[in-house]
């Protein structure tokens, strides 16, 4: 069920009148029907995936739990005659009880994501080793289902099991309350990946109907269908064309794909967050935001804090972290700096570090070398830029142009291009291919493409690039304006005609100029595959 | 206070509804120009409903037989209820919508329909169920002529399908925003040009000559329909040359006629009976009958509806009221495409 398609609006509709209407203590017990209803519609085999999912998290959890709670009970019992050693001891002991039902929590449910997305990726690989080494013989891929935000929901689990084990979150011991944190259908198919203290709070709560809370998730919507079917499912016919056309769009083509397709991006996702945590607002559910104006960063790093920050933070607190303070890493560090002195030695660990949250990120991206590639890529520009620090420092030292206007513009400008030419690998078919492609912007020169009326056989009319212009000018708009706070929140305070007419025409808009219907492919959302 | 904010509620809701319906009203093809025949299947809500024959089909009805000559030449009043490939569950739920209004003594099937089996394609869907008022035959039969792309509740609020219609606005558009514009005379569709018939093509080759499972089912339904409503049906196969009507067919419908006690008439088969000249009478080379082509075949079809007992009511005063205005709309077409045909060819 698209969130932009008609089944899904009349599925929040129906829920939103029940919720509303039901006893509030019952409201999380509807949601967790509604989410699991939601998820059989798309495929009941995905309901399986799921509920195996909660079922091993929830008793690894309460095991967990318990085994913290008997620790608990047996040091309070034994106050006086343990000695601190046989405390440490004790502790040390359940704690290695826990981290073995975190690691089976852990295994298991990685296992199930591995085998689902990536088996087949697996024996490609192996075919093409084997195919190097003159072997006739090919394995033969799975016929296996990827369940629809597989990646999304296994990882949110597993960060709560993290916080279980690390005593951040309680354990929740309702298993219908911890399947619905799970399950929470708004965020099952393309995230946010939020973590149970935040979420927990407002999902299980009783809610009482509230017209202006109500109002501001459907404006929250509102904004999130204007970026998907007025920008995003737009241009992306400009993108297909391109990108499915490479040997007859190269050069000047390719640099627009990659812009093409950077918009298309930012549109449909952050496009579908906003539909996401709206429809969880209509709710009174609060979500966390997912991205801060990305296309304002400064530098790629900036950029990974405010585009997809939860899964950015899932990254850095369940994998760079512990991965930094691991005992082999510890150990390595030592090695390091012993052999290659403080400079080079701290920050090879840091390195490793980063390469291991890079790959994990590439490669949760898509099971495809693609995707690893973009990660790596990630990785090299961050750690390049980083080592290029103290030559920024000195450049800034002798030009004082670091808040000068340009230089921040000149910023911004690298930042998006930088991105977009890293983008390029999600967009080829293979990672051979996007080199080349990449290559063709410097070699291929056709730049005259943007004057010759070429930009109009890509199947978007003049009538389609005006429409992208204003939408991305209002887009720009909108985010400058949200820099100094909510833009719903100003424009809620403005006189009752105005704001019935900003937000009648925006849906006007919606509705004249969405792409969407007959004449118009349909289509998911990007981060629906991941 | 509450009183302000219900206000505002409601002015807000009138001004919703207002625009969009005007929207609506604005973006739904109106089908004036080039394509008419998407206006024809409302058209028939306007008329006094008192037929003795309606014709039920596709183009091969809207664009072969003419009322106006089984009017004037035989007394008989016809209506069409005809649209572009429209399909046998098409046709069959506009026989449920007719029966809500009148009850005819003779219905009229033409049979080309039974070639499709399924859902075809979307914009014919349109012109044969926008026009359609609402009812449960509407309703059932979009969902038996939905294509995979579509989806029912367009249909309900045509806003969503032509919502970017806004770009390719005509002036006819805002003009017939309420009024809809006379394309037809009682369904039938003039065109008074020639273009012989030369070279028309044999059928190909097919891998399966049966009607289908679901054609089958529709016009047994409609075949029951009438014999409940004691309406007599009459099959026919219009004399278009093209799309090609294969001897199987003819055989399949010969079969389901003697089997139902029906009237079947080929008129391929009466071309000389007819009159019918395919170097004058057809507009498209074969595809459909002109106006002399319609009148022909309307002569011959008078005679049979005759001899099957439909009464002569030209001395119905009211009636002949209704018909002197229509003939003379029908006249004025035919001067008017008869007027433009000579300036072209003076040009």
């Amino acid at each position: 069920m698209l969130f932009t398609s008609y089944e899904f609006l009349a599925f929040i509709l129906i829920l939103f009148i029940l919720y509303y209407l039901i006893p509030a203590k019952a409201q999380w017990k509807l949601l967790l029907l509604a989410s699991y209803l939601f998820y059989f519609l798309a495929s009941p085999i995905y309901v399986v995936y799921i509920f195996t999912t909660t079922v091993t998290i929830y008793f690894a959890s309460c095991r967990i739990g318990k085994i913290g709670e008997e620790q608990s009970a047996y040091l309070k019992a034994h106050k006086s005659d343990l000695s601190k050693d046989e405390r440490k001891e004790y502790k040390a002991g359940m704690k290695k009880r826990q981290w073995h039902l975190l690691l089976a929590g852990l295994l298991f449910n990685l296992g199930i994501l591995a085998v689902v997305k990536y088996t087949n990726f697996a024996i490609s690989n192996i075919n093409g080793i084997l195919r190097l080494f003159g072997n006739p013989g090919q394995l033969d891929f799975w016929d296996i289902a990827l369940p629809m935000g597989i990646s999304f929901y296994t990882f949110q689990s597993l960060g709560y099991l993290i916080d279980v084990y690390r005593g951040v979150v309680p354990v929740e011991k309702n298993p219908f309350k911890l399947a619905l944190f799970i399950s929470f259908f708004p965020q099952l198919v393309q995230g946010p990946i939020s973590r149970f203290g935040d979420l927990s709070q407002s999902l299980f709560a009783e809610h009482r109907f509230q017209a202006e809370t109500v109002a501001r998730g459907l404006q929250r919507i509102l904004w999130g269908f204007f970026k998907k079917l007025v920008i995003a499912d737009r241009i992306l016919v400009g993108v297909n064309t391109i990108i499915r056309g490479s040997d007859q769009y190269t050069g000047a083509y390719v640099f627009l794909g990659m812009m093409f397709y950077a918009l298309e991006l930012y549109a449909d996702f952050t496009g579908g967050i906003d539909i996401t945590i709206g429809v969880a607002e209509t709710m009174g559910i609060t979500i966390k935001e997912n991205f801060q104006r990305p296309y304002f960063s400064k530098s790629i790093k900036e950029y990974w804090r405010r585009w997809h920050i939860t899964m950015g933070t899932w990254f850095t607190d369940y994998i760079f972290y512990p991965i930094s303070v691991c005992k082999p890493m510890l150990k390595f560090s030592r090695f390091s700096r012993s052999k290659f002195g403080e400079v080079v030695g701290k920050r090879l660990p840091v390195y490793l570090s980063s390469f291991a949250v890079w790959f994990a990120t590439g490669i949760w991206h898509g099971a495809s070398w693609n995707f690893i590639v973009w990660g790596l890529g990630n990785w090299v520009v961050i750690m390049v830029s980083q080592e290029m620090e103290p030559l920024y420092e000195r450049f800034h030292a002798r030009w004082n142009v670091r808040d000068r206007f340009f230089y921040r513009l000149f910023q911004v400008i690298r930042t998006i291009l930088l991105m977009s030419c890293l983008r390029m690998f999600d967009c080829y078919r293979d990672v051979p291919l996007t080199f080349k492609m990449f290559g063709t912007m410097f070699t291929h020169w056709n730049w005259n493409i943007f004057w010759n009326g070429a930009l109009l056989k890509l199947g978007l009319s003049a009538l389609d690039y005006g429409i992208l212009a204003a939408g991305l000018l209002l887009l720009i708009v909108v985010s400058l304006i949200q820099r100094s706070g909510s833009v719903r929140g100003r424009i809620a305070a403005k006189p009752y005609p105005v704001r019935f007419i900003i937000w009648f025409g925006l849906f006007l808009v919606v509705l004249l100029m969405g792409a969407y219907g007959i004449g118009y492919d349909e289509s998911q959302f990007i981060y629906n595959q991941f | 206070m509450k009183s302000k904010k219900a206000f505002r509620v409601i002015a807000s809701a009138i001004i919703v509804f207002v625009c969009l319906f005007l929207l609506q009203r604005l973006l739904v093809p109106k089908y004036v120009s080039e394509i008419v025949e998407g206006a024809m299947i409302a058209e028939y809500y306007k008329e006094k409903m008192d037929h003795d024959v309606v014709f039920i089909g596709d183009c091969e009805v809207y664009e072969n037989f003419s009322p106006k000559v089984l009017w004037e030449e035989f007394g008989i009043n016809s209506y069409i209820r005809g649209s572009a490939q429209q399909l046998i569950w098409q046709s069959y739920y506009l026989l449920e919508d007719t029966l809500r209004y009148e009850k005819p003594q003779v219905v009229i099937f033409n049979v080309l329909s039974m070639q499709y089996n399924e859902p075809q394609r979307e914009a014919y869907n349109r012109m044969t169920l926008e026009g359609m008022k609402w009812s449960g035959a509407k309703v059932k039969s979009i969902l038996a002529s939905m294509t995979e792309e579509e989806n029912f509740l367009d249909y309900v609020f045509p806003i969503l399908r032509y919502h970017s219609r806004w770009s390719e606005l005509k002036p006819e558009d805002a003009e017939y925003m309420f009024k809809p514009h006379q394309v037809s005379h009682n369904g039938y569709y003039m065109r008074v040009d020639v273009k012989p018939a030369e070279n028309v093509p044999e059928g190909k080759l097919l891998a399966d000559y049966s009607f289908g499972e679901n054609a089958y089912d529709y016009l047994g339904r409609f075949t029951k329909l009438c014999k409940e409503d004691d309406i007599q049906l009459i099959l026919i196969k219009a004399p278009s040359l093209y799309p090609y009507w294969y001897d199987e067919w003819e055989a399949q419908m010969e079969e389901f006629a003697a089997e139902n006690d029906l009237l079947y008439i080929n008129f391929l088969e009466l071309v000389e009976e007819t009159g019918l000249d395919f170097s004058t009478d057809t507009y498209d080379a074969g595809l459909h009958l002109n106006l002399s082509g319609a009148e022909k075949v309307s002569r011959y079809l008078g005679r049979v509806l005759r001899e099957e007992g439909v009464p002569d009511r030209r001395g119905e005063e009211e009636l002949q009221e209704i018909w002197q205005e229509k003939i003379r709309l029908y006249e004025q077409d035919k001067e008017e495409q008869l007027h433009e045909i000579t300036d072209c060819a003076a040009r």
